[in-house]
C-alpha cells in the first residue's frame, strides 16, 4: 500500500472508533446499521496485521452508503457522529477507488468492465453524498433538492416533461441542427473551390466562432415569432460557424501525395471531393457535429427564455425559477441532460462506424 | 524586407476586407427588404404615392423600430449610449457593458485557477484521472448554461447577489475546457522527457515546473481562448434572470420587450466586441509568453 493508501486506511479506522465511542450516547436500538458498519469500520485497523483485498473496502464502502441512508430519519437533527459515518463511509469509498485504479494501471485496455466501476463508484458516491448532505442538513430545497426529491418529480410530471423535450429537442433542436450543419457544409465545399473567399471567410468564420451569438435569440424571437421557428433559427446561427470552419480544414487534410495520386487515376474535381477529401475530412466534420450538438441543445432553451408557447424546456426553467418549483426545474435539467449525452453518444457512435479507419477509432478511443 | 512583409499583410487582409464588404452590402440590402413592408405600410398611412426607390431606401435605414437596422444606426445607438452619456447612467451601455464585463473576468479567472488546479491534481493521481476525466468529458454534452437563472435565483434566496452568482456561471463554464486542455497538455511530454528528468534526478517538482508546465502552455491559452468567450457568454445568460440587476442580457431582455430592435443590436455589438477584446488580449498573452520561452514563432 502507499502512504496515501495508509493515511486513508488509519484515519478511516480511526475515525470509526471515535464516532463508535461517540454513538453510544444514543439508545443501543436506535440506527443499528449505522453502528455495525462503525463497528466494523474499527475492526478493519486489522489491516495493519492482517492484509485486507480491495474488495473489502468496497464492500465497507457500500455499507456505509446503505447505512447512512437508511439511517437518515433516525434522528433529527443528526448528530455529529452521523456525519463522522459519512465522513468513514466515504473515506472508504476513496481507498477503494485508490486501491483499484493502482491494480488497473499497468493494464489499460484489457479490463474495460473494472475500469467502468471507478467512475460509476465516484457518480455512485457524489449522489449518496447528495443526498444525505441536503436530507441530513435541511438545506432547502430551494437551494438544492435532494436526488430523491428529483427523481420522485422526474415521474411524477412524466407527461409535462415528454411535452417539453418534444417542443424544445424534437421541434427546435433536431431541424435547426440539421439544417445549421448542412448548410455550413455546403458553403464551405462551395467556398473551398476560391483560395480568395477561403482567405476571406475563414477567419471571420473564426472569429465569430468565439462570438456570443446566442445573443441574437431576441431578435430571432422577433423575426421568427414564439413557436420553434426562432429557436430552431438560433440553433440554424449558433452550428453554422463551427461546421464551417471545420469542414474548410477538413477537406485541406487529405495530403498532396493522395491528390496526385487521384489525378493520376484521372479523378475530376467531383471524384476527388466524394472518395478521397470528404472522407478525409470526416474526423473534422464530426468534430464540429460533437460540438454543435452540445451547442444546439443551449441555444434551443436559451432562446426559450426569451418568449415561447407555454411549452418547452426553456420555458419551464424559467417560469419554474419564477414560481419557486426548483424539483420540476432539475427534472427537466435532468431531461436535458440525458438528452445532451445521448444525442453527443449517437454522433460518437455515428463517428466510429464511418470514420473507422482514423488512427483515434482504431486505438479503441474515440 | 518591410515590402515584402507589407505585401503579404496585404494578400492576407485583403480577402477579409472584400467579404467584409460584401456583408456590409448585404445587411443594407436586407434592410430594405425586411423593413419595406412596415415602411409602405407608414407611407400610405401618411399619403406619399411614388416614392422614389433612392428615397424610400434612405426612408428604411432610418425606422425607429425597424426589423432589421442598418448597421450605421447601430453603430449611432453605441455612440449615443456610450459616449454622449455619463458613465453612470442606467441606460449607458458602459454601465451595462462593465455589469458584465466584471462577472466575466471574475469567473474566468475563478474558472482557470480551479481548472488548472484539478488538472494538476488529475495528472498526478491515477484514481482521481479514472473517477473525475469520465465525468468532466461526459458533463461538457450537458446545457449547462440552462441553469444560469436557476443558480443566480437560488443563490439570490440565501442572501448571494450581485456579481457573485453570475460568476459562478462563468466559472463553471470557462473551467471545463482548462481542465481538458490543461490535463492534455500536462501529459504531452513525451517519456524520453521524462526519462531525461529522471536521468538528471529531478525531483518530481522540479519535473513539473520545468518540464510539464511550459509543455502545457499551448494547451493552456488555446484553452483559455475558448474559456473566456464562454465565460463572456455565461456571464449574459446569468443576467436574464434579474432584470434589476443591469449588464447586457438585460439589455437584450428589455430591448426584446419593448421592441428596440435597435438597442438589442447595440447591446450585440458590444458584448461580440468584449468578446474579441478579451480573446485578443488573451492572444496577446500567449505570444509574449512564447517569446519569453524562446518558442519559435509559428
Amino acid at each position: 500500500m502507499s502512504q496515501l493508501q495508509y493515511f486513508l486506511a488509519l484515519v478511516a479506522g480511526g475515525l470509526s472508533a471515535a464516532a463508535l465511542a461517540y454513538s453510544f450516547v444514543t439508545p443501543f436500538e436506535q440506527a443499528l446499521l449505522l453502528k455495525a458498519f462503525l463497528a466494523l469500520g474499527f475492526l478493519s485497523l486489522i489491516r495493519f496485521f492482517v492484509p485486507l483485498g480491495l474488495w473489502a473496502d468496497g464492500a465497507f464502502a457500500l455499507l456505509g452508503a446503505v447505512a447512512v441512508l437508511t439511517s437518515l430519519g433516525a434522528f433529527a437533527p443528526p448528530l455529529p457522529f452521523f456525519w463522522m459515518a459519512v465522513v468513514v463511509a466515504w473515506l472508504f469509498a476513496w481507498l477503494f477507488v485508490e486501491r483499484l485504479s493502482k491494480s488497473l494501471a499497468p493494464r489499460l485496455s484489457d479490463n474495460a468492465g473494472l475500469g467502468l466501476l471507478v467512475p460509476v463508484v465516484f457518480g455512485a458516491a457524489l449522489l449518496v453524498i447528495w443526498e444525505v448532505v441536503t436530507r441530513g442538513a435541511n438545506v432547502p430545497p430551494v437551494l438544492l433538492p435532494a436526488p430523491s426529491a428529483i427523481g420522485a418529480q422526474l415521474a411524477n410530471s412524466a407527461p409535462i416533461l415528454w411535452a417539453d423535450f418534444v417542443q424544445t429537442f424534437i421541434k427546435s433542436v433536431l431541424p435547426g441542427f440539421a439544417i445549421g450543419c448542412l448548410s455550413g457544409l455546403v458553403v464551405a465545399i462551395l467556398v473551398d473551390r476560391s483560395p480568395f473567399l477561403k482567405a476571406g471567410l475563414l477567419p471571420i468564420g473564426n472569429f465569430m466562432s468565439a462570438l456570443p451569438i446566442i445573443g441574437i435569440a431576441p431578435i430571432m424571437v422577433m423575426w421568427f415569432g414564439f413557436d420553434w421557428q426562432s429557436k430552431a433559427a438560433v440553433v440554424v446561427a449558433m452550428t453554422f460557424f463551427p461546421m464551417l470552419v471545420n469542414t474548410v480544414a477538413g477537406l485541406n487534410a487529405s495530403s498532396s501525395i493522395e491528390r496526385d495520386l487521384m489525378r493520376t487515376y484521372a479523378a475530376d474535381y467531383w471524384q476527388t471531393l466524394l472518395k478521397l477529401r470528404l472522407p478525409a475530412a470526416g474526423p473534422f466534420i464530426f468534430n464540429a457535429l460533437k460540438i454543435n450538438s452540445t451547442l444546439a441543445l443551449i441555444g434551443a432553451i436559451v432562446a426559450e427564455f426569451f418568449g415561447t408557447p407555454v411549452v418547452g424546456m426553456g420555458f419551464r426553467i424559467s417560469t419554474g425559477v419564477g414560481r419557486l418549483a426548483i424539483d420540476l426545474v432539475w427534472a427537466e435539467i435532468a431531461v436535458a441532460a440525458i438528452a445532451g449525452s445521448a444525442f453527443y453518444g449517437v454522433i460518437a457512435l455515428i463517428e466510429r462506424g464511418v470514420t473507422f479507419w482514423h488512427p483515434s477509432v482504431r486505438g479503441g478511443r474515440a | 524586407m518591410d515590402t515584402v512583409r507589407g505585401a503579404k499583410s496585404v494578400t492576407r487582409t485583403g480577402p477579409i476586407i472584400v467579404v467584409l464588404l460584401a456583408m456590409l452590402v448585404v445587411w443594407y440590402a436586407a434592410a430594405i427588404g425586411m423593413n419595406a413592408p412596415w415602411q409602405t405600410t407608414l407611407n400610405t398611412r401618411a399619403g406619399l404615392a411614388d416614392v422614389p426607390f433612392t428615397d424610400f431606401a434612405l426612408q428604411t435605414w432610418a425606422q425607429d423600430r425597424p426589423v432589421l437596422p442598418a448597421p450605421h444606426q447601430v453603430l449611432g445607438e453605441i455612440w449615443n449610449a456610450t459616449v454622449a452619456l455619463e458613465l453612470t447612467s442606467r441606460r449607458s451601455l458602459a454601465y451595462h457593458g462593465w455589469i458584465t464585463l466584471s462577472s466575466t473576468l471574475l469567473g474566468f479567472v475563478l474558472g482557470t485557477t480551479l481548472g488548472v488546479a484539478l488538472a494538476v491534481f488529475i495528472v498526478h493521481n491515477e484514481a482521481a484521472n479514472r473517477s473525475l476525466m469520465p465525468w468532466i468529458i461526459a458533463s461538457q454534452t450537458i446545457p449547462i448554461l440552462a441553469i444560469a437563472p436557476m443558480v443566480v435565483v437560488g443563490l439570490g434566496s440565501v442572501g448571494i447577489t450581485g456579481t457573485v452568482p453570475r460568476a459562478l456561471i462563468s466559472m463553471y463554464l470557462s473551467f471545463f475546457p482548462v481542465v481538458v486542455g490543461m490535463v492534455k497538455g500536462l501529459r504531452s511530454p513525451e517519456s524520453i522527457q521524462l526519462d531525461l528528468m529522471h536521468t538528471y534526478d529531478a525531483s518530481p517538482w522540479q519535473t513539473f515546473w520545468k518540464l510539464r508546465w511550459p509543455a502545457a502552455m499551448p494547451m493552456l491559452f488555446a484553452s483559455m481562448k475558448v474559456g473566456i468567450a464562454i465565460s463572456l457568454v455565461g456571464a449574459v445568460v446569468s443576467e436574464l434572470s434579474n432584470a434589476a440587476g443591469g449588464g447586457l442580457g438585460v439589455r437584450l431582455l428589455t430591448g426584446s420587450y419593448n421592441g428596440q430592435t435597435i438597442q438589442i443590436w447595440a447591446a450585440l455589438f458590444i458584448a461580440a466586441a468584449l468578446a474579441a477584446i478579451l480573446v485578443m488580449i488573451v492572444g496577446a498573452a500567449e505570444r509574449m509568453v512564447n517569446a519569453r520561452m524562446g518558442a519559435r514563432p509559428a
